[in-house]
């Protein structure tokens, strides 16, 4: 049972979703348990694959029996072990809060809500474990047309932003598609391992420069890289609640784990970093990236969009560390991974929570906020300051890395935007959090407590979640030096 | 030169037949054209891959008895490489479910506008 | 001499944490059990912090490592005679102001009471740990829980003046921030660990360049906190908050923070050795000369007393922060000390502000005239802070004072002992007009010329603070060994050399 472990993580979300409608005709109040459980079986799963890395080293695992490069290869090692339990929690997470919001926003595709839903966790799963290239591109597929329903089903203008997204999420698998194309024509292989033996001696081909392109360009679109990043905005603004936090978390994250995948085990390290010089221009980028998403983010009125604009940035941090390619970039962008995933989830559940209660998302409109709901604002509070990096959340530790990557290269100019996109984070929270908690008066008012406003806090469904997230926001800030130490450290590739 | 183009005239045709796609993806404002242009667009990439697993003079990959004898040794180059025909059967079925998403979406937005034109459904939108 | 591990400074962090949950939870529901937990809270801190001191003066030092970090730093408590002192001064003073509070919030009735106290109780778990903090990483993480936690203090009010206030506040402060951290990951990135040591660490690590370099932002970015000339700005705007709040955190427990982390950076990051090097020390003595002086001239216009005592406490930071880069042992001595009887003395004032407030409802110097007749103890406490404030025996001031003028002499540096002297003289200028008025000049018409105080819960520990700095003054080593502490604080980091 154990050593299935990895194949039964794609597995169960995949037959669970297909039986998801049957049970939704005969119970439909069955299906939230029924994700439920899947989603726990998979958490489960992913937890296992973890500890057996940890303790006994990297699982290949090959599908039918078929020996890799002929079949495909599920290999689990320290990083996606470690992506895995982050992806396999964040869902489980969203799976739990989406009950209420659903039945609010979409009342009656409550059942084929479910079933996409646990599709396109399947796509995020298969993604993570897959050591082919080409299945690789099928689970980004699937994750992805998931996402085009989900977005679509969403409010006022929807449809449209979900065709964008469709366009340009065509484009970037299309050139991820056309780069594995051109790693088969000179090698012959898909899979990962394989490829990484036999492309050393073809890096001066010409073709294998052009698939390296057409693979990062390709990942970089999924991924919203900032000049790419045209669809994101309105996609996940105008994706359902439940939707938009279990996208916007996961979908940048899963891609930055294909980005580091291609780019420092199919590629070796050095053909990343001296024969082409993509880190140099991707740090760039990624700069560009972390500025514009703040700067944009200044500039919104609505919380939701204020938030989408900030995932550009946190895109940027995470782009930033693969492109410093040192030790502590990348474990900064790995530690940032799981630290992202956590403060986006936590950001999106909580705009859920408050257009459930109030109908509404103007940061303007969030007057007495704190009284109407205590706990999801000082939830909001909590991972407001992770995100700015205030220690000790877990959003400082991966700022610390990352600065101390840019330091360790001397790229001064990197350690200052990562400084100063930190303040521009703190004008962005503090301005929201000034909002829902100052009740201005005018001259010395001193008379007791102001207006009663109704404590109405969101339904528990939708606050445990918050709540623990925000725990473990906490918690993996204080817990970082172990996971660094016992995790990440072994989960960057070995020549760092 | 001609030899160049002419010698590898499928990859040519891949090429402007993906810009084809390409340029009605980005550049028509009509949703059904921009579909359109995006089954070429991968299409395209269909024929690409189909046209790197053929060989000249090969014939198709099955190991009939009429073609020799057992426990002769098999001349690969005397078949075209499946794989990534094998590869394209799944990639199309991936093309005809984002096909029939776009599809499915652009009929919610017609519902929803009445129109399928860009600029006005984005006006309706504002 | 010896490392002993013990739970106490984590326990002495935590105690005002979860008062602070518990005073959420109690809420405005029951005030007199959410006043409980804040004076309950402050007690059981007091006497957790004193139980170490005995440890502390023999010499040991108090060590607790709660978790690693990052390879290399760990979340860690260290406690030496510097942070012991620091962590003594701040939790005793506590235990004051919460009455004081007390009796400050409920006599104007303020509102949204439960956040007052719930920030109040976290302000002061970040302030413990700056004081025992063990590396620089460890100082950085409560510094910062300290900015945001005195954030909520500073808008109290809650008038466009006050929000204003508190948006200023936080700029500078977080801006602040980020250059310690830069500095921090530079020292980190350079040496493999920020652990503090008396007499520093970084000899010999970096080039000269770089080490000025991490040495300027570090100490401009402490400098905010520490409200040093041209960064100072948020200080006087800050006192829009309620008295208490300027009394404890901007008198004691934020700028003394800041003081405290350029302390630690001086004396246990690069050290005296290095400092004279590099000749940072006579720059950084300049810097801040110049803000003795200039602070002093501003304090001399102002007529809102809270902002004539902010100008004033810029000044006594800017002091200490001189005493302290003379690098001579009673320069030093005198710079610790003065953080104490500066605390002390500075905290009288505020609560004598506070108390006219209350009862009066007055914040101008010009309208206090005779009101010496009206509060004479309130006034009387007023005196004795203003005179140790400008030195004057027998108040505390005057041994710090004459501690830090003896540094300036065995640093060879006269300058500094004329800055030192000009200071003291403007202190007299701008406090003891306040005192000749209250006392001597003609009652306004609604001022009452017969005893009416404030409520004794106000009185009492404004006349308590006012006692000690005597006691202080005369017997320096009456409360707790206070003196010892700062001294042996001094011997350990010259020890080093």
């Amino acid at each position: 049972m154990i050593e299935q472990a990895p194949v039964l993580i794609v597995v169960i979300p995949l037959i669970f979703a297909f039986i998801t409608p049957l049970i939704g005709w005969w119970r439909k109040e069955l299906c939230y348990p029924w994700i439920i459980l899947s989603l726990t079986l998979s958490t489960f799963c992913s937890v296992i694959t973890l500890l057996t890395v940890i303790n006994t080293g990297v699982i290949h695992y090959h599908l039918g029996g078929w020996l890799p490069p002929w079949g495909i290869e599920y290999a689990v090692d320290y990083l996606n072990a470690f992506v895995l339990v982050i992806v396999s929690f964040t869902s489980l997470t969203v799976a739990v809060y989406s009950k209420k919001s659903v039945e609010l926003e979409l009342p009656e595709k409550t059942i084929y809500f479910y079933t996409v839903f646990l599709l396109q966790a399947t796509g995020f799963f298969g993604i993570i474990v897959t050591g082919d290239m080409f299945n690789l591109y099928v689970f980004l597929e699937i994750a992805s047309l998931a996402g085009y329903a989900l977005i679509a089903v969403g409010e006022e203008g929807a449809p449209m932003a979900s065709f964008r997204y469709v366009i340009m999420g065509t484009i970037g698998a299309s050139f991820y598609l056309l780069g594995v194309g051109y790693l088969y024509m000179t090698t012959g292989s898909l899979n990962m391992a394989d490829l990484a033996r036999l492309l050393p001696d073809l890096y001066g081909s010409k073709v294998v420069l052009v698939a390296f392109t057409f693979l990062i360009v390709g990942v970089a679109t999924k991924m919203a890289l900032f000049p790419l990043h045209g669809w994101l905005p309105d996609a996940y603004e105008k994706a359902p609640s439940s939707v938009s936090a279990l996208l916007a978390p996961l979908m940048t994250k899963v891609s930055a784990y294909v980005m580091i995948r291609i780019m420092f085990t199919v590629f070796k390290p050095y053909f990343s970093i001296e024969m082409l010089p993509v880190t140099t221009i991707l740090s760039w980028i990624a700069a560009a990236a972390i500025l514009y998403g703040a700067v944009m983010a200044l500039a919104q009125t609505d919380l939701k969009r204020m938030l989408v604009y900030v995932l550009l940035s946190e895109v940027g941090y995470l782009v930033l560390g693969i492109g410093l390619a040192n030790k502590n970039g990348l474990t900064g962008t790995i530690l940032h991974i799981m630290n992202d995933a956590c403060m986006m989830v936590a950001l999106f559940m909580i705009v859920g929570a408050i257009v459930y209660r109030c109908g509404n998302r103007e940061i303007s409109q969030f007057r007495n906020l704190h009284r109407r709901m205590p706990f999801t604002m000082a939830a909001f509070v909590i991972v407001g300051l992770s995100v700015v990096g205030i220690p000790p959340t877990c959003g400082f530790f991966s700022k610390w890395y990352l600065i101390l990557g840019a330091v360790d290269t001397s790229q001064w100019v990197l350690a200052g935007v990562l400084v100063l996109s930190s303040l521009l984070n703190a004008i962005l929270f503090f301005r929201v959090i000034e909002y829902a908690y100052i009740e201005p008066r005018g001259g010395h008012d001193n008379g007791g407590e102001s207006l009663a406003v109704v404590r109405e806090e969101a339904p528990l469904t939708m606050l445990i979640p918050i709540i623990s997230v925000t725990a473990g926001i906490v918690l993996l800030g204080l817990l970082s030096g172990r996971i660094v130490s016992t995790v990440i450290q072994f989960a960057i590739p070995a020549c760092f | 030169m001609v030899d160049f183009i002419v010698g590898k005239y499928n990859y040519w045709i891949y090429i402007v037949l993906m810009m084809i796609g390409f340029y009605a993806m980005i550049g028509k404002k009509n949703l059904i054209k921009k579909i359109i242009g995006m089954n070429i667009f991968q299409t395209a990439i269909i024929l690409f891959y189909v046209s790197i697993g053929c060989k000249k003079g090969a014939t198709l990959p099955i190991l009939g008895h009429a073609h020799g004898h057992a426990g002769q040794a098999i001349q690969t180059s005397a078949y075209i490489n499946p794989l990534p025909h094998v590869l394209m059967l799944t990639a199309i079925v991936v093309m005809v479910a984002t096909l029939g998403v776009a599809l499915a979406i652009g009929i919610m937005i017609y519902l929803k506008y009445n129109t399928l034109e860009e600029d006005e459904i984005l006006k309706a939108v504002k | 001499m010896g490392v002993i591990v013990s739970i106490k400074p984590l326990l002495a962090v935590l105690v005002t944490l979860v008062a602070a949950v518990l005073i959420l939870f109690t809420g405005e529901r029951n005030r007199n059990l959410r006043e409980f937990w804040t004076l309950l809270a402050s007690i059981i801190k007091f006497s957790i912090v004193i139980s170490m001191v005995p440890l502390i003066l023999k010499g040991n030092i108090i060590e607790y490592t709660i978790i690693s970090l990052t390879p290399g730093i760990a979340l860690q408590f260290r406690i030496d005679s510097l942070g012991m002192f620091f962590g003594v001064l701040a939790s005793f003073l506590w235990i004051i102001t919460s009455v004081y509070s007390i009796g400050y919030v409920r006599s104007l009735d303020e509102h949204a009471q439960t956040r007052y106290f719930f920030n109040f109780a976290l302000c002061l778990s970040a302030t413990m740990g700056i004081a025992f903090a063990g590396n620089l990483l460890t100082l950085f993480i409560f510094y910062e829980i300290l900015t945001v936690a005195t954030w909520p203090l500073v808008y109290h009010k809650e008038t466009e003046e006050a929000i204003m206030a508190g948006r200023k506040y936080l700029v500078y402060t977080l801006t602040a921030g980020m250059a310690i951290l830069f500095g921090i990951i530079l020292i980190y990135s350079l040496t493999g660990t920020t652990d503090f040591k008396p007499g520093g660490f970084l000899s010999g690590c970096g080039s000269a360049n770089i080490l000025r370099f991490i040495f300027v932002i570090l100490i401009l970015g402490f400098g905010v906190k520490a409200a040093v000339m041209v960064l100072h700005e948020w200080l006087p705007s800050a006192m829009v908050a309620p008295t208490p709040v300027s009394a404890l955190l901007h008198a004691v427990a934020v700028v003394k923070a800041g003081v405290f982390g350029c302390l630690k950076v001086i004396l246990y990051v690069f050290g005296p050795e290095l400092l004279h090097e590099l000749n940072l020390w006579l720059v950084l003595a300049y810097f801040v000369s110049f803000t003795i002086i200039v602070s002093g001239m501003y304090a001399l216009a102002q007529d809102n007393l809270k902002r004539r005592l902010a100008f004033s406490t810029i000044n006594n930071l800017a002091i200490i922060i001189m005493g302290a880069a003379m690098l001579t042992p009673s320069g030093i001595k005198g710079a610790i000390f003065h953080m104490g009887s500066h605390g002390f003395m500075k905290i009288t004032l505020f609560f004598v502000a506070g108390a006219i407030y209350v009862k009066t409802h007055k914040e101008n110097i010009s309208e206090l005239d005779g009101i010496g007749r009206q509060m004479p103890l309130t006034m009387g406490a007023f005196a004795i802070g203003a005179m140790g404030i400008a030195g004057i025996p027998p108040v505390c001031g005057f041994i710090s004072k004459w501690y830090m003028a003896l540094g300036t002499l065995e640093a060879n540096e006269v300058f500094f002992l004329f800055v030192l002297l000009t200071s003291a003289m403007m202190d007299i200028a701008y406090f003891f007009p306040i005192i000749y008025s209250s006392f001597f000049k003609k009652p306004k018409e609604d001022v009452i010329p017969c005893f009416n105080e404030a409520p004794m819960m106000m009185v009492i520990p404004l006349m308590v603070t006012a006692i000690i700095s005597i006691i202080l003054g005369i017997f320096p080593n009456a409360f707790f060994n206070f003196f010892n502490i700062a001294s042996t604080a001094a011997g350990k980091i010259l020890g080093g050399m």
